[in-house]
């Protein structure tokens, strides 16, 4: 991967001057290969990754469930994929080998409101045969990032 | 009461300075000399398995076969060295006792050392220890902190020993390239002298390709002392795991050392070490993380008005006050007090070091760019 999107990756707040110092390309270059990766979805969106169990009258609910779809002629499985992904309330959706097809991360504010979404909106589809729910209990890590814990670095400030 | 060969060992002038930056608190510290990285996990997770597995015994004194056996693989393939498990490698508790053991195995009494300065403070203080006489042979940063052949040439007509070489260099940063360590092996290879190379940041070297001093010919291998271990490319510091490759004659000599003071180094220690030299995409990453970083602060201490010549190798840079007439031990006790920035005077590393500074980047970047924004103010009010 490119020092740019490297460094993006992990910091998608840094500027384009600390950019150019860390990488040794010109401010100009920099941008228009920024934008050339917006444009080509290579970078895709800016996010912040959030911590809600922190967040304390924040409600949320997230759960994984597990879809098995009966895919149709011609179209596979991508059709009924987009019939389920476009709904507002998933997060994430995977077409997956074994033994279920699709997995969704789907959050709402309360379990009501996801299991609301299950059986009035995901169930009654017709191509799919059979949903699994699993609500989530604790995370404890996220996009590579430990949530719970992190390493103590106990090194003294000044050694040779 | 004390023997007088170890009142003669000095302490080192700034241990006041030390002792400062341990009292204050929220320092961003670029005096820091290990990785800023924690152990990776595979390394750490097999130290936990090996404790829940009972490993809690001694090992042989050379350390576990299987160690020796990993560690000869690793520098056949990435090296093309042979070094036998059975008698040619000793595993130690760290490269400081490598060197302490290496120099009490050849050292007689006032036999000379040469030690390449600026240098790591452990090389003079044991030699002196083992009861050597040292000479120092300067660089400058003229030639950017490596050797000058005639000064070598020089410095070796007194018929030392042994010379302690480091590459890559704590503090510089030098790296040698194979051609450039032939030229000096040549003139030592004249001289007789062993040769103790410590190699403990070959894997953090980001130019070119590392080439250790056993790998010049035969000749080299015979008459040098190896030392490396997994404190710095592998973030292991705490664990303690050094190895010395060498002639088995010398490896023998430095066992029966190691057996009476040492024993074998904890067996722990030693499984994580395996476990570490299979962690190569581990010790990549962290390998290009200080690359970026050291691009970044060598770029802005030298547009900042600091001579520092480009590492290419280990995690430091050796910047040079010169433009801004104050002494090392002035300018990191100001450094500190105003900005909270903590560097090593260069002092450290040789009375000859006066103007000079130690800047590790084993840090953060977030905290490097901090640091430089903070040295930037300092010396504008220095003006």
């Amino acid at each position: 991967m490119d020092d740019i999107l490297e460094i993006l990756e992990s910091n998608a707040r840094i500027s384009f001057e600390d950019l150019k110092k860390l990488t040794g390309k010109s401010i100009k270059e920099i941008e228009k290969a920024v934008k050339s990766y917006e444009k080509k979805g290579i970078i895709v969106k800016y996010k912040a990754i959030i911590n809600k169990t922190k967040l304390k009258n924040e409600q949320n609910v997230v759960a994984l469930i597990e879809v098995r779809i009966a895919p149709q002629k011609d179209v596979g499985f991508d059709l009924i994929a987009e019939r389920i992904y476009r709904f507002p309330e998933v997060k994430n959706c995977y077409l997956l080998s074994g033994t279920y097809d699709l997995l969704l991360e789907v959050s709402g504010k309360d379990i009501q409101t996801v299991a609301g979404f299950v059986s009035e909106k995901l169930a009654p589809l017709s191509s799919v045969k059979a949903t699994a729910t699993h609500f989530m209990l604790k995370k404890y890590k996220e996009d590579g990032i430990i949530l719970t814990k992190k390493d103590k670095n106990q090194r003294l400030p000044i050694t040779y | 009461m004390i023997a007088k060969h170890i009142k003669k060992v000095s302490p080192s002038g700034i241990r006041e300075f030390f002792d400062l930056v341990l009292g204050m608190p929220e320092v961003i510290s670029l005096g820091v000399g290990e990785p800023d990285f924690i152990t990776p996990w595979r390394i750490r997770e097999k130290a936990i398995t090996a404790l829940e597995e009972g490993l809690t015994s001694y090992t042989s004194n050379s350390g576990l076969l299987s160690l020796r056996q990993g560690i000869s693989e690793f520098l056949n393939s990435k090296y093309s060295l042979n070094y036998k498990p059975e008698n040619e490698i000793l595993i130690t508790t760290g490269v400081s006792e490598g060197l302490d053991l290496a120099l009490r195995a050849i050292v007689e009494p006032k036999d000379v050392v040469l030690v390449i300065s600026p240098h790591y403070v452990a090389y003079p203080a044991l030699a002196q220890i083992a009861g050597a006489k040292v000479q120092y042979l300067i660089t400058d940063e003229k030639s950017d902190f490596k050797i000058d052949l005639k000064q070598l040439k020089n410095a070796l007509s007194v018929k030392p020993k042994a010379i302690i070489l480091n590459n890559p260099s704590n503090p510089t940063g030098v790296h040698y390239s194979g051609s450039e360590l032939a030229k000096i092996w040549r003139l030592i290879a004249l001289s007789g002298a062993l040769v103790i190379s410590d190699e403990v940041y070959d894997e953090l070297t980001y130019d070119f390709k590392h080439v250790p001093f056993t790998a010049l010919d035969k000749k080299a291998k015979r008459k040098t002392i190896l030392l490396n271990g997994f404190s710095k490319g592998y973030a292991m510091t705490g664990f303690r795991v050094g190895y010395v490759c060498a002639d088995k004659e010398i490896i023998s000599a430095m066992t029966k050392i190691h057996s009476f003071s040492m024993m074998c180094v904890p067996i722990v220690s030693q499984v994580a070490a395996i476990e570490a030299l299979r962690a190569q995409r581990e010790v990549a990453d962290m390998r290009s993380q200080y690359k970026r970083r050291r691009d970044f602060v060598v770029k802005e201490l030298n547009r900042l008005g600091f001579y520092t010549p480009k590492p290419q190798g280990a995690f430091y840079c050796f910047p040079s006050l010169k433009k801004f007439h104050v002494n090392c031990l002035d300018f990191a006790k100001k450094l500190l007090f105003q900005e909270k920035v903590a560097v090593v005077p260069g002092k450290a590393f040789g009375d000859e070091f006066d103007t000079h500074i130690r800047i590790s980047y084993a840090n953060t970047l977030d905290n490097l760019k901090e640091a430089i924004i903070r040295i930037e103010r300092f010396i504008k009010a220095l003006k």
